[in-house]
């Protein structure tokens, strides 16, 4: 808005000026409360989501802030939601312990990959997150005392949340604790990206040579990110486990990295909302195309996707921001009444 | 006033209405896999229902029969497991099918069972999974099954002391392999050496050729469909490998009608266990199965397909019986111990475990018309789940 750009004189204005909440971010976390309202129906469907949105998430804070192109996120998702399954199998049932566990133990894995990561850029990273990926599907495969092989997981029995709430049919719990996780995760994120080194972050993306000729140390950025986005994926994972009671190989299928990457482009990369909104679209799509023929679903999607990709390079949210942003509605928005123009 | 009132009391009565239809439908899910790598086998099982909905009518026991399908898209027992969910919750129905896939009818078996809805599995052949609901059956085969039996039958009919095991080194793969080991050994039979290959091999020469050095009596092979089977009979050839001297052993997908197609002549003499062929003219009702199901679909049915037909067979006659009561207790009550003609023959539910209870053929690859075909020339008679008449009662 006009009014607010003077105010932004330093880096720190700027930075603060970014953390503010608007409008329109409130009422879409409000929104996601509305289908316990609407559709109590679709709560199951409305968790799945929301554990895809925090899938991509994840991915975003590699891709879109950093830079890091990957194929084989679903290695994370995959071996959190193993941990996840392994643990419960073996007597611990404990949600929230599970899910903390889990995080970690994706964490760790991506920072020993982080060592490899950080010194690929482009074309090489591709290869070598795909690689990976397949490296530990086949390992999960082959590993059939500890994963179930290719019959998935057995026995895996989740304790009701806090001890009180059940994993129900209709999926309440399992919204609700899909969604808390989602949005703690989300203000994790929000933190870190409109942090110093979320900005150096950004940085590293469009010009890794310069920042290291202005003394920014890159590597360890990257490093940072890439652990901490493996963690999060290991959570998205631990959660699809816990609500589902179920894992199997398709959890480390390179179709779920490949899909993840469908809803970051539909959404738009780099941008906080990009993951989510992508995962939302994709998701209902979907299960709507899907519904309506459930052999060809993916012909309108891959349309979808097309369309997008033609019109809205940056993504819906891309779009949208270059709508927001121009001069006519601009002029158009200063004749609304205040409480209408939002504070974005 | 006069208005709202006639409004509302149209209201009432489309509300009525929908209620009387909803009592006099019985909505089926069925989860399949549609799209992606296992796309066909959910076609073909797709195929099979219909075909029977065909023959037999959509109405049953005064009440309309309406299918709901739905795609887990592959191996994706979250999916399958929200797609029961939702079918239950969301579309209200009472009973679940279809399943292609072992990961996803175990993760549907629990919201069957939660539920109490009454759930039959139409393909996937891993053993325990009816163990997961006590509302669940299954009309399609088990893996041990088969293999246990063919194992029995190569040691004590077939006379084979020394046998040779080729498996694809995957899932179903190794639980083949071990059934088949498991009964040969049990029946007097040696296990001279065993290989495991990868998904996907493009070039089997270095398997054949160790298997023939240690000139084993028979070689079992267990290797899914596509391009592998003939790459496979292209090597037994090379090598000279000739199913006279040394018999070649395999299940029914390794001479499944793509792979005879691509193996060629070099499939004659392989023989495999099997519970379904669709070239089997002696039974005049699979006669008329595949010639509606080649008008239907324009193409040949198979053992996903069989697995539909008898699926949709067992839903039919069981809600028959109940007089078109729906819920889990009495059409699993219904089911159990059920017996019919199938187009593969007799078949059965086993009111114990739930499991089919069938035939099993041998069969051979010979010419007929000129084509390779499996023709059979042996077959044991009620059989049973084998590990789970070894499980504790």
């Amino acid at each position: 808005m006009a009014s607010v750009a003077p105010a932004i004189s330093g880096p720190h204005q700027y930075l603060q000026a970014q953390t503010r909440w608007s409008r329109v971010e409130i009422a879409f976390w409000l929104a996601t409360l509305l289908p316990f309202v609407v559709a109590p129906n679709y709560l199951v469907l409305a968790s799945q989501v929301a554990i895809t949105a925090l899938f991509a998430l994840s991915l975003d804070l590699i891709l879109g802030y950093a830079g890091i192109v990957s194929l084989g996120h679903a290695a994370f998702f995959g071996f959190g939601a193993y941990t996840a399954g392994i643990i419960s199998k073996y007597g611990w049932g404990e949600p929230l312990s599970g899910l903390l566990i889990s995080g970690i133990a994706a964490g760790l894995l991506g920072y020993l990959m982080s060592f490899v990561i950080a010194r690929f850029r482009h074309l090489a990273l591709i290869m070598i997150t795909l690689g990976f990926g397949f490296l530990l599907l086949e390992a999960a495969n082959s590993a059939s005392w500890l994963t179930g092989g290719a019959d998935g997981l057995q026995g895996v029995r989740m304790w009701p949340l806090l001890g009180i709430f059940k994993f129900d049919l209709w999926g309440v719990t399992s919204y609700w604790y899909s969604l808390i996780v989602l949005f703690l995760l989300f203000l994790v994120s929000r933190r870190l990206i409109h942090s110093p080194f979320g900005l150096s972050l950004r940085g590293i993306r469009e010009n890794i040579v310069r920042m290291r000729a202005i003394g920014a140390e890159s590597r360890a950025h990257l490093q940072k990110v890439y652990t901490i986005s493996a963690a999060m994926a290991g959570i998205a994972g631990a959660v699809l486990t816990q609500t589902t009671e179920t894992v199997s190989l398709g959890v480390l299928d390179f179709q779920r990295s490949a899909d993840l990457l469908v809803m970051l482009i539909l959404g738009g990369a780099g941008r906080l909302y990009g993951g989510i909104v992508g995962a939302i679209l994709y998701m209902v799509a979907r299960d709507q195309f899907s519904g309506i023929n459930p052999q060809y679903w993916y012909f309108p999607i891959g349309v979808l996707l097309i369309a997008v990709v033609l019109f809205l390079p940056n993504g819906i949210l891309g779009g949208l921001a270059k709508i927001t942003a121009s001069e006519r509605l601009q002029k158009w928005m200063r004749t609304l009444p205040p409480w209408l123009r939002g504070a974005s | 006033m006069k208005k709202m009132l006639a409004g509302l009391a149209g209201v009432a009565a489309l509300a009525f209405a929908s209620v009387a239809q909803a009592q006099d439908t019985i909505k089926i899910g069925v989860i399949l896999t549609l799209s992606g790598q296992f796309a066909d086998a959910g076609v073909q099982m797709q195929n099979g229902i219909m075909t029977y909905v065909k023959e037999h009518g959509d109405t049953i026991a005064g009440k309309k029969i309406e299918l709901i399908f739905k795609d887990t898209g592959g191996v994706a027992p979250d999916i399958a497991k929200r797609l029961a969910q939702e079918l239950i919750v969301r579309d209200k129905v009472d009973i679940l099918a279809g399943f292609v896939l072992t990961p996803n009818a175990l993760a549907a078996a629990d919201v069957s069972a939660e539920a109490k809805k009454f759930m039959v599995i139409m393909n996937a052949a891993t053993s325990i999974i009816t163990t997961k609901s006590p509302y669940s059956v299954r009309t399609s085969v088990t893996l041990p099954q088969v293999a246990e039996t063919f194992g029995n039958w190569a040691a004590k009919k077939a006379g084979v002391k020394k046998a040779y095991t080729m498996v694809t080194d995957y899932g179903p793969g190794h639980d083949f392999e071990a059934a088949f080991q498991r009964a040969f050994k049990e029946a007097g039979g040696d296990i001279v050496g065993s290989v495991r290959f990868p998904v996907a091999n493009p070039d089997f020469s270095a398997f054949v050729q160790r298997a023939k050095d240690i000139n084993p009596e028979a070689i079992m092979i267990f290797i899914p469909g596509g391009a592998q089977p003939a790459a496979l009979g292209k090597a037994f050839a090379e090598r000279g490998v000739d199913p006279s001297k040394i018999k070649i052993l395999g299940s029914g997908e390794t001479t499944s009608e793509q792979a005879l197609k691509s193996m060629g002549d070099s499939s004659l003499g392989i023989i495999t266990a099997w519970h379904y062929e669709y070239t089997d003219k002696s039974n005049p009702k699979n006669v008329s199965f595949v010639k509606l199901f080649n008008d239907m679909h324009k193409r040949n049915p198979d053992f996903f397909s069989i697995g539909g037909y008898d699926g949709m067979h067992l839903i039919y006659e069981s809600i028959k019986k109940t007089n078109g009561k729906t819920d889990g207790d009495s059409l699993i009550a219904a089911a159990k111990g059920m017996k019919w003609d199938s187009p593969r023959g007799p078949m059965s539910i086993d009111p114990e475990t739930r499991d089919v209870v069938q035939t099993i053929y041998i069969r051979k690859v010979e010419k007929v018309n000129g084509q390779p075909q499996n023709v059979s020339f042996d077959k044991i008679q009620n059989v049973k789940d084998p590990v789970k008449a070894r499980m504790p009662k």
